[in-house]
């Protein structure tokens, strides 16, 4: 994959975005009590408007990439602990979407990401809190635990699509169910409630099973990140440069004709929704090993479903994915600052979620709207001829 | 009544589809449009039947004219349109599919079938064409089916009806009937537009012949003249319709099927009991009209199916049972019938169609990984043996014509190692040059000695390749013949008509 087709590729994204900001804008311009007031007299109420907007919008910025209050005082660097706290988040959610993206090459829907982290997260912190380990050798077993565990929830559902044609869509999304109140029961029992605690919390993670801070204590940005990336690059890899990322491309692209060619189509079922499991797992134990350090009842928040968004945004590739959660992480985390400085409600940030997928999912409200062509294919007209 | 098209032009992006079309059509006159697949005959009359809007020209009717913006007004107009793609609803009558989109109705919306069924029997026994207005569309075969549509035609009284590519889906009788009833048409004062791209019949049918060739006119012809004269007006060069083939060479039995039955997924049975072989430096055509059992066959031979019972011996082993890959491993060539959905990922490149499956193998792969290079590498030396015209190995194959998609399957299938080339319909849809090139390479095959067993419904076909012809029928193969056997007894098997003499299997 070159540069120009990347950049092509991010035309459509960049643009969905933009159109989310826009519409967003809007939205919370409008439900603002102080600029509806204004409403009678034009001038001011552009005003007010435009100055709600922005101060919103910067709010965002400062509450995700940098914050000068913050760094008033103390050194420069410190402003960009906002920053910590978005990448911290952005690399569950990166694996998460590679997760969904890996099941879109074969032409799968995993909406199962949530309850495959929930079920890394079980298995991750248990070995974390559990077992007296060495450093190093505690976090490569908790985390092969995570996988093992996510990869055969994961599994079991793409070996249900295979053996029964069962469809993956339906399952994941009651697995995710499942998985849930599997961990609520989970915490409840003795081999996970926290000893002098009735509230559901497992104990804490050991601090020998507990991911590298990058810059001290105080930020928490870890390894994770590293981790995730180069997840994303392995991604890369085996779709682009192994037998079986171009059997599972081809199953995805016409599975019939992967069919004819000797490819097996259930094989390629089952084993892509075991790794497609086994990537929201080592998201679930990045996420407690490297930041909650405890198992909670809430630990997936909306991880599995903004993957979801991530890969659709990131449109199914890992260059994309890495892009789309880092700027979903920092809408998320920006949006609570919003909210506190500006009293912009957080939910702006959902809105704008939305937005998105609904401009990605519908491209051809942007393709028609902004005569905007040959986004993806240019050579469209060419393949169907005109003789039908 | 006459239709007349003057200087129609239709663009599509950089594309001229239509480039200042000239067309004239007279009441009691069959003229017929002869063109290869891509040349802009469909579009053509798709502009006159108002699916299309034309850049430029005009559409008359009676010297009167007309701007046609959908299929009501060329009805209104007196243009029916019979498309080669019945426009029926499978599940209803023949009444019913005809009063569609103009149903009358009674008393709190009580459907009106009485008028429409009288109708029909009064235009089906003018014409002979034995049509019960009460019958399921779906019960009915191909060729009355498309007698309902003409009869649709006729009883919102068109004066012009338009035939795209009407023969496509008949068997040779139905073909003949078709034809009879067009002539009665004619002799009702009635104009025919007749799209085609055989030359037989077009010769057998026109008063008139346009012939069109990338979007223009390039000359009017007449019936009697000669078959390659036709076509290589249509093609823009000679053409050699005759395939050269020197006496095959026997060898041993490469494929055997005895007793092989197929059912679907219900239990239903859609192949029953056939047996044939094929022998190495031989082609065994099977012909038959579409839908006879034959792709059931063809994919059992590669283990695409399920439901399979009997036995199928290629080089003595047994295939019934082994998986897809296994049995490519054996050395079986394998065409699918339909290239887009089976033969080619449209949103691969052409190189990765052309090691589709050999993708394991090297020097693309080594212990699991997958080397793009050689891949591209390998493909630029397929191209060229093929002749295969594209930009850049990287395109997309959806971005080939029909011939060069067909060409890049036949290449990834026959620079295998195979000694059984199985191949369905190739030249469906493909243009004059690139038949004679699958044609040719067909031939080679079986020169080399590799046993060749072709599926096909084209009867020039057939006899062009076939060195013995087994003819399917209802899941059977009801005759097994020598290619010397004639066009009429051919076809009475094709229909079912088993008494005939024929060497039996």
């Amino acid at each position: 994959m070159n540069v120009k087709s990347i950049a092509r590729k991010a035309i459509l994204p960049s643009i969905a975005f933009a159109l989310a900001l826009f519409v967003g804008g809007l939205v919370i311009g409008l439900t603002d009590s102080r600029v509806l007031s204004k409403i009678s007299s034009p001038i001011s109420f552009i005003k007010i408007f435009a100055s709600t907007v922005g101060n919103a919008y910067l709010a965002l910025f400062q509450g995700a990439i940098f914050d000068p209050n913050l760094a008033e005082g103390h050194s420069f660097l410190t402003g960009f602990y906002p920053l910590s706290q978005t990448v911290v988040n952005a690399a569950p959610l990166m694996l998460c979407g590679l997760s969904v993206a890996i099941a879109f090459k074969a032409g799968l829907f995993n909406i199962g990401a949530q309850g495959q982290f929930i079920l890394g997260a079980i298995g991750a912190s248990y070995v974390g809190f559990h077992f007296k380990l060495p450093i190093v050798v505690h976090i490569l077993i908790a985390i092969f635990a995570a996988i093992v565990l996510s990869a055969l929830w994961g599994g079991f559902v793409g070996l249900l699509k295979a053996k029964t044609g069962a469809h993956e869509v339906i399952v994941t999304i009651m697995l995710n169910y499942i998985a849930a109140n599997f961990l609520l029961w989970l915490l409840g029992t003795s081999a996970f409630l926290r000893p002098g605690r009735l509230d559901p919390l497992a104990p804490p993670i050991a601090e020998s099973a507990r991911l590298l801070r990058l810059f001290g204590q105080n930020y928490s940005v870890n390894v994770g990140i590293f981790i995730s990336v180069f997840v994303a690059f392995l991604f890369w890899l085996l779709i682009n440069r192994s037998t079986w990322g171009f059997k599972t491309r081809a199953v995805g692209a016409n599975s019939s004709a992967a069919k004819t060619a000797g490819i097996s189509v259930q094989k390629i079922t089952v084993g892509t929704m075991l790794i497609a499991g086994g990537l929201s797992g080592l998201a679930g134990a990045i996420h407690v090993l490297g930041f909650q350090y405890e198992l909670t009842a809430d630990v997936a928040g909306s991880f599995g479903f903004d993957a979801i968004t991530v890969a659709l945004l990131g449109r199914g590739g890992p260059v994309g994915v890495v892009l789309a959660s880092l700027l979903f992480a920092g809408l998320r985390v920006g949006g609570s600052t919003m909210q506190a400085n500006v009293q912009v409600p957080v939910e702006i940030v959902l809105v704008i979620q939305a937005l998105v997928v609904l401009f990605i999912a519908a491209p051809g409200l942007i393709t028609r709207y902004l005569k905007i062509k040959n986004l993806e294919s240019g050579q469209e007209m060419a393949s169907k001829g005109w003789n039908g | 009544m006459s239709l007349e098209l003057q200087g129609i032009t239709k663009r599509f992006g950089g594309l001229v589809a239509n480039d200042a079309i000239d067309f004239a059509v007279a009441d009691g006159e069959i003229h017929a449009i002869l063109g290869e697949n891509g040349a802009g005959k469909s579009t053509l009359m798709n502009i006159v039947y108002g699916l299309l809007q034309p850049d430029a020209g005009t559409i008359s009717v009676d010297g009167k004219e007309l701007t046609i913006h959908s299929p009501l007004d060329s009805l209104a107009a007196g243009i029916g349109m019979v498309h080669q793609h019945f426009m029926l609803i499978p599940v209803f009558t023949v009444a019913e599919n005809i009063v569609l989109g103009h149903e009358k109705t009674g008393l709190f919306g009580k459907l009106d079938l009485a008028t429409a069924r009288e109708e029909i029997l009064r235009i089906s026994q003018e014409f002979n064409f034995d049509v019960n207005p009460d019958a399921i569309v779906e019960d009915l075969p191909v060729g009355i089916q498309q007698r309902v549509e003409i009869i649709r035609a006729l009883i919102y009284d068109a004066k012009v009806l338009i035939l795209d590519e009407p023969t496509a889906v008949l068997t040779p009788q139905e073909t003949d009937e078709l034809l009879n009833n067009l002539k009665k048409l004619r002799e009702s004062g009635r104009a025919i537009v007749f799209i085609s791209h055989k030359l037989r019949e077009v010769k057998a049918i026109a008063d008139k012949i346009t012939i069109i060739r990338r979007g223009k006119v390039v000359g009017m012809a007449s019936p009697s003249s000669e078959q390659s004269e036709l076509a290589s007006l249509m093609v823009g060069r000679e053409v050699d319709l005759k395939v050269d083939k020197e006496p095959a060479k026997i060898g041993r039995e490469v494929l055997k099927v005895s007793h092989l039955t197929i059912q679907d997924h219900t239990g239903r049975t859609l192949v029953n009991n056939i047996s044939f072989h094929v022998n190495a430096g031989e082609v065994l055509a099977i012909a038959g009209v579409q839908g006879n059992g034959q792709s059931e066959v063809a994919e059992a031979m590669l283990g695409l199916r399920d439901h399979v019972a009997g036995s199928v011996l290629v080089d003595e082993q047994e295939i019934i049972g082994k998986k897809v890959v296994d049995c490519l491993e054996l050395g079986i060539a394998y065409v699918p019938e339909s290239r887009e959905l089976d033969g080619l990922i449209s949103t691969f490149s052409i190189a990765e169609n052309l090691i589709l499956d050999t993708h394991t193998s090297a020097p693309y792969a080594k212990f699991g990984r997958y080397f793009p290079d050689a891949v591209k590498k390998v493909a630029l030396e397929r191209v060229a043996e093929f002749d295969i015209r594209a930009q850049s190995v990287a395109d997309s194959a959806s971005s080939l014509s029909g011939g060069n998609k067909q060409k890049v399957v036949l290449a990834r299938e026959l620079s295998r190692p195979v000694k059984l080339v199985i191949i369905s319909q190739p030249t469906r849809g493909l243009d004059v040059g690139s038949i004679e090139f699958v044609h040719e390479r067909i031939v080679t095959e079986r020169n080399d000695g590799k046993a060749v067993l072709l599926f096909s419904t084209e009867l020039d076909e057939v006899y062009a390749l076939a060195d013995r012809i087994a003819i399917m029928f209802k899941g059977e193969i009801i005759a097994i013949a020598e290619p010397t056997i004639s066009r009429e007894e051919l076809g009475l098997f094709m229909a079912g008509v088993s008494s005939q003499k024929g060497v039996s299997a």
